[in-house]
């Protein structure tokens, strides 16, 4: 049955990363992209036959396939098992389908670079680990994913190895992911011990049974798996990261920092649904971490100067609405607003990539401008991507936020969850036309450079942004009929009446409108006013991220650095040289007794001579 | 009556042994050391070995001592030499040995008085020893004559180098 | 003539001390001339243990071995005289705390 195809679709990315492993560069450039993009396109044209297939099962249930055990000890018994549910059959075309396009365009993009070959195997690796993320049935499997997926995001991002910066960026999102990772963990190990299996039906299953709602150790648990979720999705109080991830290459923050791995927190929470209607508070935890995050992020996008950051900030934002959707309740619109993101925020970090590419490596707003007539690729990429990220009318991006801001008017405290939540969309939309103001009209600042944007794409960079433009636009149509089946609010609502959904969606279009005045009417104003006394501070505020680098470094780098520098000497390492000191003054003794004179021996034999008498004689 | 002899000879001995660690004039020592060998030879001849009381005398006494006195002549160790020998003869020096050497006489008293048994109050002659010697222990003497042949090549080897460096200083 | 009859304690008293005299000098004379002559003494002192034994039994055993140890006594002056006379040409001085090269 073609549904049994299903275990290719992981295998070819992973031998696209063997063969370019063990080839170590050797191979040309075409060869590479062939591998590279090859096995990533394959495992997408192969997921045709795969959902046809699955639809052709009977609804509602999902299709397992077992590769093999992994281990067998006193009665553990992960096994790599691969599960199709709607689920994951969404997560399987957003990694294959929009990783494909971003592979075709890295083809192109990267082209030149001597590190090409290196670049695709990490990429084909970092899909091997995400789809066995998305599609593993046990958490175990999921886990394997989750680090895999780390790891290849400390490659990529460190990609450029010359500069010792990226190789910082790249360990700060480690160590900052990995905070995450350890409490997911020890919610694993929490889960296991209490119900004995980590098969996620099984799992969810013996959890209802197991546990009334609102039970502490369920609760503990999912408190700690939101943990991982929020150190990989780039949430508070976890999201210092991402901004910094910005350093590798675009394709990398496209692929990665934007439409996969940030969004395998959102992934597991809506895969482990079940323990979080039993487990209220971390529900509400959920959400509440979700409107932190969007909202912050939002206000940090809106003052940011690098191209690559504001997208950056954006997609933490967005990240944060899916994490809020959950939260309320509208778990297959997180899902949704998932897809939607990836189509029109992917085409947004391919379009600032051929942008930067085009102004030879420039990343700053600062000095762009007037270029929309010169890149027009680039601009019509960009010009989508923010309208679908705005959510103006009938984009993809509408449909999805506006079914979560519309469940979260239905929530407990819906009015200001939903209030606060429609003031970062504005903002959204603000910083969205702030962005393609200063790039692409206003004054051409880059001339200051004296160099000629030239708009350097191929036609494997072309039809990727053409792709995603028409999914970004036309995307939302598709509604998400498979979630339905398997997450528990019954597929994306669209009914909502009254003048709540006018609100919602009139929203965008005046966003549009305020940044358009502020921005290209006003620009000068309200540059200067981010220039003089109180806005000053509040616009450095913001650009900083919220002041959460300066709090982790005063709260956590400094008392750390300062205790090591206490135990420079290595307390344990004292002990055992201590140990050889100990042997030197043995060894100093000893040798005091050798004086070389020989009466001083002599007497030594005739003491030892009277003690071995007093030994026999018995007195000792 | 006779045991008195043998008390007389053995502090004499004493003494002259006495004598002989404590003075700084080597020539002096030598002398106590040739009388102490004498009282020992005393002694053996009150104990019935009469052969070993003339080797004493013949070979210890008459030719070892000769060897040192020799020794002692060549270095010139006379009264001139013996003011640092002097130097070095502090009493508080005597202290440590001294206590170890009491720990061990006390030691070894004790162990012998716990022993019992007088001496067999018989002479054993020459011819007897003679007979045992080159009886039983024949291979004891070959072996003693092998030492002694040893001990002499080492002192002519020894004695070579400084007695032409002497010659030669003498000479020049 | 016949010879006495000393307890056997006695003789090995008088030789135990003899011998611890010997060591004494051994242990504290500086110069080697006394100390190889302290040697001596305690070699002289074993020899008349020796006796002592062997006037004990009545055999010649004791006399023997006093022979043997006569020889070896003989022996280890010369050599050691001939030492002696080296260590003085190389050292300037007879005094034995000088040859300790190998201290440590």
């Amino acid at each position: 049955m073609s549904v049994g195809l299903l275990w290719l679709i992981p295998m070819l990315p992973l031998l696209g990363f063997l063969a370019l492993a063990a080839t170590e560069g050797r191979l040309g450039e075409r060869a590479v992209a062939v591998i590279g993009a090859g096995s990533v396109g394959l495992a997408a044209l192969l997921a045709v036959p795969v959902t046809v297939g699955f639809f052709e099962l009977p609804a509602d249930t999902g299709f397992s396939q077992t590769l093999w055990v992994w281990l067998d000890v006193a009665g553990f018994r992960p096994a790599f098992t691969l599960y199709l549910d709607g689920l994951s059959l969404v997560m399987l075309w957003v990694i294959t389908g929009v990783g494909f396009l971003i592979h075709l365009y890295a083809t192109g993009y990267m082209s030149g670079d001597p590190g090409y070959s290196r670049f695709f195997a990490y990429m084909n690796l970092f899909v091997f680990a995400m789809l066995m993320l998305v599609l593993g049935n046990d958490l175990l499997v999921l886990y394997l994913g989750w680090e895999g997926v780390g790891l290849c995001s400390y490659l990529l991002i460190g990609f450029f190895q010359q500069d010792p910066a990226n190789g910082y960026a790249a360990r700060k999102a480690f160590v900052v992911t990995r905070i995450g990772d350890t409490a997911m963990a020890l919610g694993l190990f929490l889960l296991f011990r209490e119900l004995g299996t980590l098969e996620i039906q099984p799992l969810l299953g013996a959890a209802t049974a197991a546990w009334p709602e609102g039970s502490a150790t369920l609760t503990l648990a999912a408190l700690l798996l939101l943990g991982g979720a929020v150190g990989k999705s780039a949430q508070l109080p976890l999201q210092t990261w991402l901004p910094d991830a910005m350093a590798g290459p675009t394709p990398v923050s496209a692929l990665i920092h934007a439409a996969t791995m940030v969004t395998a927190g959102v992934y597991l929470i809506a895969r482990l649904h079940d323990l979080y209607l039993l487990a209220p508070v971390a529900q509400t935890a959920v959400a509440l971490t979700g409107l932190a995050t969007l909202f912050i992020a939002a206000f940090a996008a809106l003052v940011q100067t690098d191209v690559k950051r504001i997208l950056a900030y954006s997609t933490m934002s967005q990240i944060g609405y899916m994490f809020f959707a959950l939260g309320v309740g509208a778990w297959s619109a997180a899902v949704f607003h998932l897809m939607t993101h990836a189509f029109f925020k992917a085409l947004l970090f391919l379009s600032a990539g051929s942008l930067i590419l085009a102004l030879h490596h420039e990343q700053e707003v600062t000095r762009m401008g007037g270029l929309w007539r010169r890149l027009p690729w680039p601009f019509a990429g960009m010009l989508v991507g923010s309208a679908a990220l705005a959510a103006l009318p009938f984009t993809s991006g509408y449909f999805s936020k506006d079914a979560i801001l519309l469940t979260a008017f239905d929530a407990p405290g819906g009015f200001w969850l939903w209030s606060v939540a429609l003031l970062a969309a504005l903002v959204t939309a603000l910083y969205s036309v702030r962005l393609l103001v200063l790039v692409f009209f206003g004054q051409p600042r880059w001339q200051q450079s004296g160099r000629e944007p030239r708009d350097r794409g191929g036609i494997a960079m072309r039809l990727p942004l053409a792709a995603l433009s028409l999914l970004a636009i036309g995307g939302g149509w598709f509604g998400l009929s498979p979630v339905a089946a398997v997450l528990p609010d019954g597929g994306v609502g669209h009914g909502h009446g009254g003048w709540v959904m006018w609100a919602t969606s009139a929203t965008p279009l005046l966003g549009v409108l305020l940044g358009l005045l502020l921005f290209q009417r006003w620009g000068a104003v309200v540059a200067r006013l981010g220039t003089s006394g109180g806005t000053r501070a509040v616009r450095r505020f913001w650009l900083s991220g919220w002041g959460f680098d300066w709090l982790y470094r005063q709260l956590i780098e400094r008392p750390f650095v300062a205790l090591a520098r206490i135990n420079r000497n290595d307390v344990v390492d004292r002990v055992f040289a201590a140990l050889a000191g100990g042997a030197l003054g043995v060894n100093g003794l000893l040798s005091a007794t050798q004086t070389g004179r020989l009466r001083w021996y002599l007497a030594n034999m005739a003491g030892g001579l009277a003690l071995v008498l007093l030994i026999v004689l018995g007195v000792l | 009556m006779d045991l008195v002899l043998f008390y007389i000879a053995a502090t004499v001995a004493l003494v002259a042994t006495v004598l002989v660690v404590t003075r700084s004039n080597a020539v002096h020592a030598l002398i106590y050391l040739i009388v102490s060998l004498l009282a020992v030879a005393v002694i053996f001849f009150l104990l019935g070995a009469p052969f070993a009381a003339a080797l004493e005398v013949v070979i210890y006494a008459g030719a070892i001592m000769v060897l040192f006195v020799f020794v002692v002549m060549m270095l010139n160790l006379g009264q001139r030499r013996s003011a640092p020998v002097h130097a070095w003869l502090r009493p508080r020096h005597w202290i440590g040995p001294g206590l170890l050497s009491l720990v061990l006489l006390l030691e070894l008293t004790y162990l012998i008085f716990a022993g019992s048994g007088d001496t067999a109050g018989q002479v054993v002659g020459p011819q007897e020893v003679g007979r045992t010697l080159f009886g039983a222990y024949l291979l004891a003497v070959e072996l003693a004559s092998v030492l002694l042949l040893a001990a002499l090549v080492g002192a002519y080897h020894l004695g070579r180098r400084y007695l032409r460096a002497r010659y030669d200083e003498v000479e020049s | 003539m016949t010879a006495l009859s000393v307890p056997l304690s006695h003789v090995l008293a008088l030789a135990a001390t003899l011998f611890l005299i010997g060591l004494l000098g051994v242990l504290i004379r500086r110069n080697l001339i006394f100390l190889l002559m302290s040697l001596e003494i305690m070699l002289n002192a074993a020899g008349l243990a020796f006796i002592g034994a062997g006037a004990r039994w009545g055999t010649a055993d004791g006399q023997i071995m006093y022979m043997l140890i006569l020889a070896l006594a003989a022996a280890e002056v010369a050599v050691g005289l001939g030492l002696l006379l080296q260590l003085e040409r190389r050292l300037g001085t007879l005094d034995v705390d000088a040859a300790s090269e190998l201290k440590g």
